[in-house]
């Protein structure tokens, strides 16, 4: 993945700004090229437009202003809808639906079968470890295992690219130390290019191979770090010098924006 | 977290048939939920009994629930009669009113300029006393049992209506981004998302729609009078207040109520059957 020499980009952001009706500037001039294979944290206190980013790139919002390109395409435009999964920062599950059918929403509305559906499934349910809960319904789950839930309707379409918007910040430390690590396994095996929306400092270093860091008012990129060592990572990688050196960095370059945001007030 | 929660590290889910004391607990008090309620009712039925004995009440100011048992057996036949009249005429404009709130409610759902410019409409029919609009269908409607069922209609339509309109327009904001992303047509959209969204609303106005229902067609029958040839309950208790024949007029009126008790029993039934697996509203908690 990383160790690809040529990796293609896979998404091309010039001047991107994003103005919304009422007038607020969420983000001004935003360029950034992230290729294929790329674990990307954006990380900023809360107002930067890292969410509203985001939700450019899959289409969910419109630009306002500049060039984004999602594998060549203006985003939602040109694409199957199968190429890019989404995970919001609640599990957002049907509550009607058992496991089952919240994981296999996406497929149904493709138009496949159950029956057909049912292989796709059952893997996404594996790869997150409910093979077991298929016939059970949301309420009866914990708030990490929806989140589980969520990760697998995102995978069962076998994205190249997955979207996750601050999908750990309600959870436990504990719940959200085994996900993070899930998350890696899961990008490492299926050749993922991970987007992940955070307000974590550690969380960002823990995961990412590259952090951009944002600040607030109006939303645009501060920082771009690079932290491409020590994968595979896992619980060790957060005893090394390497990872305490790379937390100092980005909290520094974190707090740069939050001084920002002081003087503004 | 409610107690029913599963823990990911334990995985078989909760064996059910287990004869464990809570679940004892459980079916005893299941039990007193019949118990309870209907040795209340009895007790209430012998102190009226034993008091209007014990007093010598005449049975033409408070007929004994005994004296009243017997009319009803008597009059079984004329009675059972109305009843249908009654039961009919309430069933049709409840049937009505879901027809007509959900199609209206979709349409106002789809649409907010229709919603502003025909809502007011609705306000108008819901706010207007049944009884005070009756007398005018009864002259512009010639067929009786029509203008009865138009009032009926009128009082059970509205909280369809409105419950639809909101119901339709609260589902998930996250989930509706799920299914733009997923590019689901408008007809997926109406059907996995926006009816199963909308159907806890639905149903709490399913339930106060059927008493209304019934509450329409008893207030039209009371306006139309003894007029026409089939006649409801309503009907008969007018009529027997005017041949003074009390007991004849408790007999319809518990048919009434009872009536009433059927429909809330059916209605809540169906909530719980629809909704009992997954909404707030209908889940039973243990503890």
């Amino acid at each position: 993945m990383l160790d690809r020499p040529e990796a293609s980009s896979l998404i091309e952001m010039r001047d991107v700004g994003k103005r919304f009706a009422n007038g607020t500037v969420a983000i001004r001039d935003m360029s950034l090229t992230i290729k294929d294979g790329e674990f990307v944290s954006f990380l900023g206190p809360s107002g930067c437009g890292k969410s509203t980013a985001l939700k450019m790139i899959s289409g969910l919002l419109s630009v306002s202003g500049g060039q984004l390109a999602v594998n060549g395409h203006p985003p939602g435009q040109g694409r199957d809808s199968a190429d890019i999964g989404f995970v919001f920062q609640d599990a957002t599950l049907m509550p009607w639906a058992t496991v089952f059918d919240n994981v296999y929403l996406p497929l149904k509305l493709s138009g496949r079968s159950r029956a057909e559906a049912r292989s796709r499934v059952e893997e996404a349910l594996a790869m997150v470890g409910l093979a077991n809960f298929a016939k059970a319904y949301p309420r009866e789950l914990s708030g990490g295992m929806k989140m589980r839930v969520s990760i697998a309707r995102a995978m069962v379409t076998r994205p190249k690219l997955l979207l996750m918007d601050e999908p750990f910040a309600a959870l436990d430390e504990m719940t959200r130390a085994k996900l993070n690590d899930e998350v890696l396994s899961l990008w490492r095996s299926h050749g993922l290019t991970v987007i992940f929306v955070t307000h974590s400092v550690f969380e960002s270093v823990y995961l990412s191979s590259r952090v951009v860091v944002m600040a607030a008012r109006p939303g645009r990129v501060v920082h771009d770090i690079p932290l491409p060592g020590g994968y595979p990572r896992d619980a060790s990688y957060r005893m090394t010098p390497e990872y305490t050196e790379n937390c100092r960095l980005v909290s520094n370059a974190l707090e740069g924006t939050m001084d920002h945001v002081e003087l503004n007030h | 977290m409610s107690s029913s929660t599963i823990d990911a590290g334990n995985n078989a889910m909760p064996d059910p048939q287990q004869t464990d004391p809570r679940i004892l607990r459980e079916r005893k008090e299941r039990r007193l939920r019949i118990i309870m309620p209907i040795s209340t009712i009895l007790l209430a039925l012998g102190l009226w009994e034993f008091l209007v004995w014990y007093n010598e009440v005449p049975h033409y100011l408070i007929p004994a629930p005994s004296l009243i048992a017997k009319t009803l057996v008597q009059d079984w036949a004329s009675l059972m009669q109305s009843a249908a009249f009654t039961v009919k005429l309430t069933l049709m404009s409840l049937a009505l009113a879901i027809i007509g709130g959900v199609a209206l409610g979709m349409l106002f759902a789809l649409s907010r300029p229709l919603e502003m410019s025909l809502f007011p409409f609705a306000v108008i029919m819901q706010v207007t006393p049944v009884i005070a609009i009756a007398p005018l269908i009864l002259i512009y409607v010639s067929n009786t049992f029509v203008a009865l069922l138009i009032c009926a209609w009128i009082v059970a339509f509205f909280p369809i209506l409105s419950n639809t309109a909101i119901g339709l327009r609260s589902a998930d904001h996250n989930l509706r981004d799920l299914f733009r992303l997923y590019q689901a047509t408008p007809w997926q959209r109406l059907r996995h998302l926006l009816i199963p969204s909308a159907l806890p609303y639905f149903m709490a106005a399913l339930k106060i729609a059927g008493g209304l229902a019934l509450i329409g067609a008893v207030v039209a029958e009371f306006v139309a009078g003894t007029a026409g040839q089939n006649t409801g309950l309503a009907s008969r208790i007018l009529e027997s207040s005017f041949r003074n024949e009390i007991p004849r007029m408790f007999a319809a009126l518990f048919l009434v109520s009872l009536l009433g008790v059927v429909i809330f029993l059916i209605t809540s039934w169906l909530s719980r059957a629809v909704l009992g697996h997954w909404h707030e509203s209908e889940i039973k908690r243990e503890g």
